[in-house]
């Protein structure tokens, strides 16, 4: 049994006028010790997704399968021991201490970490005993995670676990991720950084508008764009600007398009494609503000499917 | 099995220390009970010998009325009387307004009394002053009287009230520690997290109802205590009947208190049940008076609701001593209640 999640077909219409389809026919299979990334914009219903898997919501349609087994055939109590959650936003009680937190948790399940141990998991020590209300958001969101890892779980599932974190603070999520990673455990997250599927996750599916809309390895879904570097170009502010075009119909140049006075393009032989941009440039003589060459990301992935950006609509 | 491991101890012991971290909670449940106890203690303790404003025609006939009653004051010190002489339209207004109880006019032989029959003071006043100048103008009872007052302990008002206090502090207590907490953790999604977990429901819901059982010993005894001293109340009965009492009660209004929070969803929506919930229990289950008082056809459905069982049990062991076995009917309207109450609200109950 190589599988930890399987879903197929999975469909979730909440009722309104007009219903909203928030996951249409969705299909995942995760292996175990993978770290698998959902990545979307806000509203491609990654969360919708996630709660299904973790038995929270029950679907319109669809089968879902976690460790082998079903929601709602009398074996949930029996998944749930081997799971851990950690839910986009949860506000534990601000009254108990860490401490108290992490113990009331252990007690649901029958085997587990010492309380302890999942708090150190998290470096958490010593604030173990400082109230839950007193603590910042990297810190609650270490204690989220320590919440989920205190059963000693073999499945993990994060939904948005750096959200409106400061990035030291991500970066030692991102540490107790791999960390369970490593002990050949399996992890699903969400997440809308495009940074973080690509650190962390073995295989992510980038979901919008309620559907897989690729699937494979950060840097198989890189590759299939064609070319994996980009070249990005602004003009003086007030100066001419040229259009994309004119540099579409150079040799080496995949993709061109202009967004926001940035100029964009996708290219494979960098070496060869910059000093022919670069005379194109200097032909109408028009002078150039930024220049800049960077790999090319899944957020180029995600702009390429969907002609959109991640986090387009005002997200911090 | 280690007590850390324990589930149902360890969420007791999580609300218990939520509870005492919070300092306006525990003078909300604790001083509260105790001020109300006070202000209404106060304004019943002395049970002042009631007034009569009356007002005399100022007509030369009432003249006499007037003097009848005022040598009754001086000379007899009785000090009931407050007597006013005034025009009849006047007189008139001041009876609509409620600032008299009485108007008397007095014609040859004849005494013409105004009074207002829905108000037990008014009636009163009437049948006073009326006996009073009946005896003045040569009246002789046939039939000698004698009256004397009952004052002792357990028949007092505050013995009376106290047990209502009590049934209501419960209720209170119950509804509303039961049904915020458990709003204020779904609008939290502590409880979407908490299903997520292998915790079994059952075990939360009998949490809450077990730490709504331990905040209410103190809270009850505070009163008891404080009744005690203060108003020399005292338990006819068993306390240890009383203790049990107050254990069911609480187990009666925490389980209500689960099924009115079951779906709600927000503070207003739970705000506005319980309200529901508790209005016909105020009016209706004698905290202030005799629930007996109400007509006879509404008695059945009167005596259902749990907040009446446990005010009546109540009463009948701390004022009248009766044992627990003798109000086991009040006893079982509790049980089924609370006991009912959390099988639906086990079914029933929205986690997210």
């Amino acid at each position: 049994m190589n599988t930890a999640i399987r879903c197929s077909q999975l469909v979730m219409t909440y009722p309104g006028r007009p219903p909203i389809e928030a996951v249409r026919s969705l299909d995942l299979e995760i292996a175990r010790g993978e770290c698998f990334g959902l990545l979307g914009p806000n509203g491609a219903g990654k969360t919708t997704t996630i709660e299904i898997l973790e038995g929270l919501l029950t679907p319109v349609s669809g089968e879902v399968e976690i460790l082998g087994r079903r929601w709602g055939n009398g074996e949930d109590d029996e998944v749930r021991q081997r799971i851990g959650i950690s839910l986009q936003e949860t506000r534990l009680s601000e009254k108990l201490t860490i401490r108290e937190t992490v113990t009331l948790f252990r007690s649901f399940y029958r085997s587990g970490l010492d309380p302890d141990e999942a708090i150190a998991r998290v470096s958490l020590q010593e604030k173990a005993h400082a109230r839950v209300g007193k603590l910042s958001g990297g810190q609650r969101q270490r204690l989220a995670v320590a919440c989920a890892l205190v059963g000693d779980p073999e499945l993990m599932f994060l939904d948005e676990p750096t959200t409106g974190l400061d990035p030291q603070s991500r970066r030692q999520l991102w540490d107790i991720i791999r960390d369970f990673r490593r002990q050949g455990r399996t992890i699903l997250l969400t997440t809308h950084y495009m940074d973080e599927a690509e650190k962390l996750c073995d295989r992510v599916a980038i979901v919008d508008h309620g559907q897989v809309i690729a699937l494979g390895s950060p840097a198989e879904l890189i590759a299939r764009l064609g070319g994996d570097h980009v070249i990005e170009l602004s003009f003086a502010e007030e100066g001419p600007v040229m259009p994309a075009e004119q540099f579409a119909e150079l040799p080496g140049v995949l993709a061109a398009r202009a967004e926001n006075g940035t100029i964009c393009l996708r290219v494979s032989q960098l070496h060869t494609v910059l000093p022919a941009v670069l005379d194109r440039v200097e032909e109408q003589s028009v002078p150039l503000s930024r220049l800049s060459t960077r790999h090319a990301s899944l957020e180029d992935v995600f702009v390429q499917l969907t002609g959109r950006h991640l986090r387009d609509e005002g997200e911090a | 099995m280690r007590w850390s491991n324990w589930a149902l101890g360890q969420m007791v012991l999580a609300r218990l220390r939520e509870f005492y971290r919070e300092p306006e909670a525990v003078f909300w449940v604790y001083g509260f009970p105790i001020l109300m106890t006070i202000a209404l203690g106060v304004a019943f303790r002395e049970n002042p010998e009631p007034q009569y404003r009356v007002d005399v025609s100022s007509g030369s006939e009432s003249s006499s009325v007037t003097s009848t009653l005022e040598t009754e004051k001086t000379s007899k010190g009785d000090p009931r009387y407050l007597v006013k002489t005034l025009e009849r339209d006047e007189a008139i207004a001041r009876l609509r307004s409620g600032k008299s109880d009485l108007f008397v006019h007095a014609s040859g032989r004849k005494f013409t009394y105004l009074f207002v029959p829905t108000r037990p003071e008014s009636k009163l006043a009437r049948d006073e002053v009326n006996n009073l100048l009946q005896r003045a103008a040569g009246r002789i009872d046939p039939v000698n009287n004698t009256s004397e007052e009952l004052n002792e302990r357990g028949g007092r008002y505050i013995d009376f009230l106290v047990p209502g206090l009590l049934g209501m502090g419960l209720m209170g207590g119950g509804l509303w520690g039961v049904g915020f907490v458990t709003v204020d953790m779904r609008i939290r999604k502590l409880l979407k997290r908490l299903v997520a977990t292998p915790m079994r429901k059952r075990d939360f819901l009998a949490s809450l109802m077990v730490s709504r059982l331990i905040f209410m010993v103190p809270e009850v005894l505070v009163l008891l205590l404080f009744a005690w001293l203060a108003f020399d109340v005292t338990i006819a009965g068993s306390l240890w009947a009383v203790v049990f009492l107050i254990l069911l009660g609480a187990f009666s209004f925490a389980g209500l208190g689960l099924l009115i929070a079951c779906r709600a969803k927000t503070m207003e929506a739970v705000s506005g049940l319980m309200n529901l919930v508790m209005l016909p229990m105020w009016v209706l289950s004698g905290i202030f008076f005799s629930s007996e008082r109400f007509p006879e056809f509404l008695q059945p459905f009167i005596r259902l609701l749990p907040l009446t069982a446990l005010i009546n049990a109540l009463r009948a062991v701390m004022l009248d001593g009766m044992s627990l076995l003798s109000q086991w009917s009040e006893l079982l309207t509790l049980v089924l209640w609370g006991s009912v109450s959390f099988v639906l609200a086990l079914r029933l109950f929205r986690w997210s």
